[in-house]
């Protein structure tokens, strides 16, 4: 156990919102600044997850949780090699970590990557104005000598948008990398990684997939190349009206009629590929405790989000597209938000929340079940 | 899928009297569920034997049984009403078990009716330690984590002894079978111990079985509260962290929502254990709770039981999270799925979702060891807290500093100053759980420990123990900084810290601090408990405070009125005030008041959030009842504070409060003095021309000896200002004045001892009434069963007055009018007289609604807590009579002679508490209240009524059998009258020698038995203390000696509680019995709902 010392950092730190809303707190994590768009997430555990997850790239994440990094930071709960997010904000931050799988303390390792942060604010008051406000870009500022509240706006103003944002390929593996089944080896998936999580690939692994991860700029033929029984789109960050790419991919995907499933970015990139619009919610869906409703079965899971955007499709019918029926089968109950797609002539379905759930509750993990089904179906 | 349409009547069983284990929660919950119920159109039919209850409000349900909580009652119930259902997980195990009873006796199939909400199976596995193992390996074989504690069940004294052996030895943890608040369980170290904890628990467990089990001492311990509808949706409605780590109940822990030292990985690892064990035991729908150990080394993760019923840990997660667990069971119950239930407090979202918290919550524990000197104070896993606060805060220091002081006990806050004491001794201390044991933590923190020592000693979370640290250095700052500055102030404040803490750290003046703290601009922010950590607006105003930056508290037009509630439950305060409280908020909201509710008892109705307009959960200190004033009277006009509701507590405040200028409505502080202070009082008395026993005030031995001597012994002796009779003591010679003197911390020149003459012999009389300035309405008049020197909340009394006359009524009427008005009541009173001879004394008056307000409520069919809400806001007496809220004609002291009985009677928490050695605490009655809680019985006589109580709290009256009697020498004349009837009625007396004698010679015959002291005979004869401990005696009379003797019986009375035969400390009880006897042997006993009753009594009225 560390001695515990007077006190976290007593660093001023200002958080600068594009509005012009301040809040002024200690420094946390790095000292300096940075920028990004500002959303919450209503987690109460998992931050070490969240903070690694790369969807949450170019975002500064304010913690709804006042008590963060309690137990500190271990070696086996990271999703990529490395913190995403943009910068951090928190209420109460550990001063001493506390799990028999603890290494280090979340300080350290957020100071050890670079990533600015602040403490000691009303989380909840910056939650309510986003929430009424929208998301909306902010800075944090942290040193001894503060710009002065114009300059810091200014600066805040001047740092790009999400809208338009196309993110994927600054996120995901440059080269392709096999992660192998756990036990006897079943089928081969490509995943399209637009910013993947590790634990998804170990999802799949988990039911003897052999999951070959190709990068964001992967073509049809990179992936049929590795002779997939079924080809996975995953999360990533950005705005899904920029993934031209992608969609063109997974467009090759469906005219092939290969088993397909997409998580989040990939639900909107199959949503797109369909035809339907996307848009941009007004402060997301972040959280691990939202209630979705499978349409196919009438049943409730409470499920992970990590999304800003969601697919305009309608609700009650089933809809023509390119590549057959298809019809929303997954919604959030508490806003009506699409949360699933799938094709009723062809093996294709996708959701826009998290089944691999880290961090976050199991509920959804048949989804995988259903990937191999539809695998399973292709070959008999 | 909507609701059922096959069901067009339930049964609702409430959880009977408080005690230890079982307490208010259940009436919240019931409550909740009545309501929904009632909602959904169903006929709602309630037992519940505890009148101190909103639920059993006429109104709350349409027929209200106050009955005897037995399935020979609950059948009667049912042969009457034939209700299609009957909801069993809301009245805690009590309800329970009845309902598993009448299910295997056949009753329920007998009438048809269908169990809702939980079917027998699923109780079983839930609850039978067996069966609940293999739940558990099954889930361990489906999803691969999850394991029991290595265990062995025994049905024997063999079976445990071979028991300990099969587990490698000692320590072992003993745990009864279906027994609630883990009644009879404990740790045991060696064979003795082994003995008699795992002898206690054969005896109460109701299938004559313990489990025993490895101990996992010092694991970090959680639970999760879980629902399930019937699609098989489940959600975890809240985690929760015990501070103690396992070894102590969590009733009595400290315990923090959410959880606070898991990963996610872990954290779901409980969640799927959780969903898996529900669907394992096959709870159909509604909640439950799971409780698990976690190694703290490895992360090995052990469930230790599930409770497939709503329970007190339920309440905390619905308070601590927003989600009203029992309305939402109720729903379930009659057919809903959570996605078809709105969440109330957004109103927009479904309540299939799992409730995220952007704040901590703390519950903290109520304990009365001082109380029960003798009993061990060691915290195990028997239940022993007789109550909780909870606060709400930003962070954990903040909320946990706000729970500690929610107390309201001396010393239950940190203190900073003075010298901590020897490191290596308060360590040493800190290993043993007790009540306080987070005291000589912060105290050994102060003296030099470090983390790792403290973690060593106590096994607390090192993340626990770093905010320890945490406060403490904050103290340091505080006690070392040359100033007070803002950046300072407003840290310690972010940390919980209170004005008068501060103040004692910088030797200040709370005041002083307050002054400085708004001259600075600190003050506290309103934030909103909603469900979901604010990602949606929250419809519904449940408010706690932080010192943070944005208040939520919301400008409002209407005039305000502030209602204190009562706080913690503790022995002498308890639901009752809870009742007034809540009444309060009703009437005012129907008399077009905003309502504004301050508590902080998770347990109770008034913390619910649709029970007031606006609900504030905060402490009842001064400080935190300001800063709410201070922010209403921000948000609109205010008409002002109610604090003669909440019992004790607010009433302390009131004077502050006025001083701060806070207007108070009702009985202004000026008469709160003048009935509280004794000179004041005399004075009222004086001028009234009514006589109180010779009493003087002392603070020294030598001036209490003086006063004695002039009154003569025995007297009264009780330190000024308490409830409950904390302290209170009856003496009667000088040697024990002085050592009661000198024991006595709580005496000094403001809290004098007050020295009563004692009345021997003297009828009590309890009066609760209303007072508006000019009319008097006698609420109702009570007459104690036992005699006046037994403190009135552990007496039984009856209602109307059994022997009292008409004269009697009308000098008791115009010395309550005198003493209301001389006073300056404006509201309710209660007073309590004595009648010695054929004087009517005054013992003292309570300007304030009484403990027995909702008693005098329901047996009178008068809500006079929502009469005096309404006179202290202005109201009068016949403006209330006119608008119906009183009877238009008549009141409480001339009932009509038909008007049914009400016998109220208290229930004692003797089988909680054990010494050190293992034995237990003597149950005689004395001048110091240590009742839990009460029951009623309400019938056409006074036997029946009577009967009907003593079967709601301690179990039937036996009609037969064989009666044991030993009085005292003062206590022989009057037994011989009630022995012969007993003896009329069949009963084979047994007596000891001197008794027998009396018996004797007045043609009584009794069976001399030996006593405890006398040992077992030459020829193998067993001594009274054994045949009662081999279950061969079914009634127990005896009266303890005046001086000294006090103990004589104690073996006696200690082995009727280990063995449950009803045991009678008083002759007016043991005549009072007699007439129950009577009553049931005269054929059958019928019941009544309360709604009959009052049609009966509105009825003889016109």
């Amino acid at each position: 156990m560390t001695t515990s010392t007077g006190g976290t950092t007593k660093v001023p730190a200002v958080l600068v919102l594009e509005d012009g809303r301040i809040f002024r707190g200690r420094a946390y994590g790095a000292v300096g600044e940075t920028f990004g768009e500002a959303v919450f997430s209503t987690g109460m555990t998992g931050y070490q997850e969240t903070l690694t997850d790369p969807s949450y790239h170019r975002q500064v994440v304010v913690m709804t949780a006042p008590h963060v990094g309690n137990t500190g930071v271990n070696d086996e709960d990271p999703e990529s090699k490395r913190i995403w997010v943009a910068g951090y904000v928190v209420r109460d931050p550990a001063r001493v970590p506390s799990n028999w799988r603890a290494k280090r303390s979340l300080d350290e390792e957020l100071r050890h990557q670079g990533v600015v942060g602040i403490s000691g604010i009303d989380t909840r008051a910056l939650t309510r104005h986003l929430r009424e406000r929208g998301a909306m870009r902010v800075g944090i500022f942290s040193g001894n000598a503060l710009p002065d509240e114009g300059t810091m706006l200014a600066e805040v103003r001047q740092a790009p948008e999400m809208k338009g944002a196309n993110l994927s390929a600054e996120v995901a593996t440059k080269e392709p990398y096999v992660v192998p089944a756990i036990g006897e080896k079943k089928f081969t998936v490509a995943a399209v990684d637009l910013g993947i999580k590790g634990m998804t690939p170990h999802r799949m692994a988990e039911r003897g997939i052999e999951v070959h991860v190709l990068p964001a700029t992967a073509t049809v033929e990179d992936v049929y190349a590795v002779n997939p029984d079924g080809v996975f789109f995953s999360n990533g960050p950005g705005d899904p009206a920029t993934a031209d790419h992608a969609v063109s991919v997974m467009q090759g995907v469906l005219e092939r009629g290969t088993p397909l499933f997409g998580i989040c970015f990939g639900n909107q990139i199959l949503g797109r590929a369909l035809g339907f619009g996307t848009y941009k919610l007004k402060y997301g869906h972040r959280g691990i405790n939202q209630p979705v409703q499978d349409r196919t079965t009438g049943k409730v899971e409470v499920t992970a989000h990590n999304h800003g955007f969601a697919v305009d499709a309608p609700l009650d019918q089933v809809s023509d597209t390119p590549y057959g029926r298809a019809e929303v089968s997954h919604v959030c109950l508490n806003d009506n938000v699409v949360e699933g797609l799938h094709l009723l002539d062809k093996p294709a379905f996708s959701v826009q929340y998290h089944p691999e759930a880290a961090a976050g509750p199991h509920d959804a993990a048949y989804l995988f079940d259903r990937f191999v089904s539809l695998m399973e179906g292709q070959r008999a | 899928m909507p609701k059922r349409t096959d069901i067009q009547s339930v049964l609702v069983i409430g959880s009977g009297p408080i005690v230890i284990g079982q307490a208010a929660e259940f009436d919240y919950s019931g409550t909740q569920a009545c309501r929904v119920l009632k909602a959904e159109g169903l006929r709602v039919i309630l037992v519940n034997s505890n009148p101190a209850t909103i639920m059993t409000d006429p109104e709350i349900a349409d027929a209200t049984y106050v009955e005897p909580i037995t399935p020979e009652f609950v059948e009667k119930i049912i042969a009457k009403e034939q209700p299609d259902a009957l909801l069993p997980t809301l009245g805690g195990q009590t309800a329970l078990n009845t309902a598993i009873s009448l299910d295997e006796n056949g009753v329920l199939e007998k009438y048809g009716v269908e169990l809702i909400g939980a079917n027998v199976a699923a109780i079983h596995k839930g609850e039978d330690r067996d069966q609940f193992k293999d739940v558990v390996e099954e889930v361990r074989r489906k999803i691969g984590h999850g394991e029991s504690a290595r265990s062995v069940i025994c049905h024997s004294m063999d079976e445990v002894l071979a028991g300990v052996e099969q587990l490698g030895g000692y320590p072992v943890v003993v745990r009864p079978s279906f027994t609630m608040g883990g009644a009879g369980s404990g740790f045991a170290h060696d064979e003795e111990e082994l003995r008699r904890i795992a002898g206690q628990g054969l005896t109460l467990s109701p299938t004559t079985e313990v489990l025993l089990e490895e101990s996992i001492l010092g694991w970090k311990e959680y639970e999760l509260e879980l629902m399930r509808d019937k699609h098989d949706n489940v959600v975890v409605v809240c985690s929760i962290e015990n501070f103690d780590p396992m070894g102590v109940h969590t009733g009595d822990s400290i315990t923090v929502a959410p959880a606070m030292t898991l990963t996610d990985r872990e954290y779901q690892i409980l969640r799927d254990i959780g969903i898996a064990v529900i669907r394992e035991v096959g709870v159909d729908t509604g909640g439950c709770n799971i409780q698990f150990a976690v190694n703290p080394d490895d992360g090995r993760v052990i469930v230790i039981e599930m409770n497939p019923r709503v329970s007190r840990s339920s309440a905390l997660a619905s308070k601590a999270t927003g989600f009203p667990i029992a309305k939402i069971a109720a729903k379930l119950a009659v057919g809903y799925t959570l996605d078809e239930i709105p969440n109330d407090i957004t109103q927009e979202t479904p309540a299939s979702f799992e409730p995220t918290l952007d704040y901590v919550v703390v519950k903290a524990p109520r304990f009365a060891f001082e109380k029960f000197p003798q009993a061990d104070s060691t915290l195990t896993t028997t239940m022993k807290s007789v109550g909780e606060a909870m606060a709400i805060g930003r962070n954990f220091t903040e909320a946990f500093q706000k729970a500690l002081r929610s107390l309201e006990k001396k010393g239950s806050q940190f203190t900073f100053v003075g010298e901590p004491g020897d490191k290596a001794e308060l360590l040493a201390e800190a290993v043993r759980p007790t009540d306080g044991r987070i005291n000589s933590v912060m105290q050994a923190i102060r003296a030099g420990a470090t983390p790792e020592e403290v973690f060593e000693a106590t096994k607390i979370d090192p993340w626990f123990v770093d905010q320890l640290f945490l406060i403490k250095e904050i103290a340091d700052e505080l006690a070392q900084a040359p100033e007070l500055t803002t950046d300072l102030l407003a840290e310690a404040k972010r940390h919980g810290f209170s004005d008068q803490q501060i103040g004692e750290i910088r030797g200040l003046r709370e005041d002083v601090v307050r002054e400085v703290r708004h001259a600075l601009g600190i003050r506290p922010v309103y934030k909103t408990v909603d469900t979901c950590a604010a990602e949606f607006a929250a419809k519904t105003p449940y408010f706690y405070s932080s010192y943070d930056e944005e208040t939520e508290v919301a400008p409002r037009e209407k005039p305000a009125v502030i209602i204190l509630g009562s706080g913690p439950n503790r022995i002498g305060q308890g639901i009752e005030f809870d009742y007034s409280c809540v009444h309060a908020s009703f009437a005012l909201s129907d008399a077009g008041y905003e309502t504004v509710m301050v508590n902080c008892n998770p347990e109770t109705v008034s913390t619910d959030y649709d029970t007031s307009d606006r609900l504030y959960f905060e402490p009842l200190t001064l400080e935190d009842v300001l800063e709410i004033v201070h922010a209403e009277q921000q948000a609109g006009p205010i008409a002002g504070v109610v604090v003669q509701l909440g019992g004790q507590t607010p009433l302390g405040l009131a004077q502050a409060l006025k001083d701060n200028g806070v207007p108070i409505v009702g009985t202004p502080p000026e008469a709160i003095h003048a009935a509280e202070d004794r000179g004041a009082f005399g004075q009222v008395l004086k001028e009234a021309g009514l006589p109180a026993p010779k009493h003087g005030t002392a603070t020294t031995f030598p001036e209490a000896k003086a006063i004695a001597d002039e009154i003569g012994y025995p007297v009264l002796v009780r330190p000024s200002y308490v409830l409950g009779g904390r302290g209170m003591e009856i003496v009667y010679d000088e040697a024990r004045l002085s050592s009661y003197i000198a024991e006595s911390t709580e005496i000094s020149p403001s809290r004098p001892v007050l020295v009563d003459r004692f009345l021997d012999d003297a009828i009590e009389i309890d009066v609760d009434a209303l007072y508006d300035g000019e009319e008097l309405y006698l609420g109702g008049v009570m007459e104690h069963i036992e005699e006046a020197g037994i403190h009135s909340g552990d007496s039984a009394c009856a209602l109307p007055p059994i022997t009292l006359g008409g004269f009697d009524i009308k000098r008791l009427r115009a010395s309550t009018e005198a003493i209301a008005k001389g006073v300056g009541v404006r509201g309710l009173i209660n007073i309590q007289f004595a009648m010695a001879g054929d004087i009517l004394y005054v013992l003292e008056a309570n300007p304030r609604a009484s403990r027995t307000v909702p008693f005098t409520s329901k047996a009178t069919a008068v809500p006079l807590a929502k009469a005096a809400a309404r006179i202290s806001l202005g109201a009068t007496i016949a403006e209330l009579r006119a608008e119906g809220l009183l009877p238009a004609r008549g009141d409480g002291g001339e009932l009509p002679l038909d008007a049914p009985i009400s016998v109220k009677e208290a229930v004692m928490p003797w089988t909680r508490f054990r010494d050190t050695s293992g034995r237990g605490v003597d149950t005689v009655l004395g001048p110091e209240m240590r009742s839990t809680g009460e029951v009623m019985g309400i019938d056409s006589v006074f036997g029946t009524a009577y009967a009907k109580s003593q079967a709601g709290a301690y179990g039937p009256l036996p009609t037969k059998g064989r009666a044991f009697i030993s009085v005292a020498n003062r206590d022989k004349r009057s037994m011989i009258f009630p022995a012969r009837e007993l003896v009329a009625h069949g009963f084979e007396l047994l007596a000891t020698s001197g008794t027998a004698e009396v018996l004797k010679r007045n043609g009584i015959h009794a069976t001399v038995v030996r006593k405890q002291s006398e040992g077992t005979g030459p020829n193998g004869e067993r001594t009274i203390v054994q045949l009662i401990h081999d279950g061969e005696v079914d009634l127990i009379v005896n009266t303890p000696y005046g001086t000294g003797g006090r103990l004589d019986g104690y073996d006696i009375r200690t082995a009727a509680v280990a063995r449950s035969v009803p045991c009678l400390t008083t002759v007016q009880a043991l005549a009072a019995a007699v007439q129950g006897i009577d009553a049931l042997n005269h054929g059958d006993v019928g019941v009544r709902s309360l709604q009959e009753h009052a049609e009966l009594l509105t009825a003889a009225r016109d």
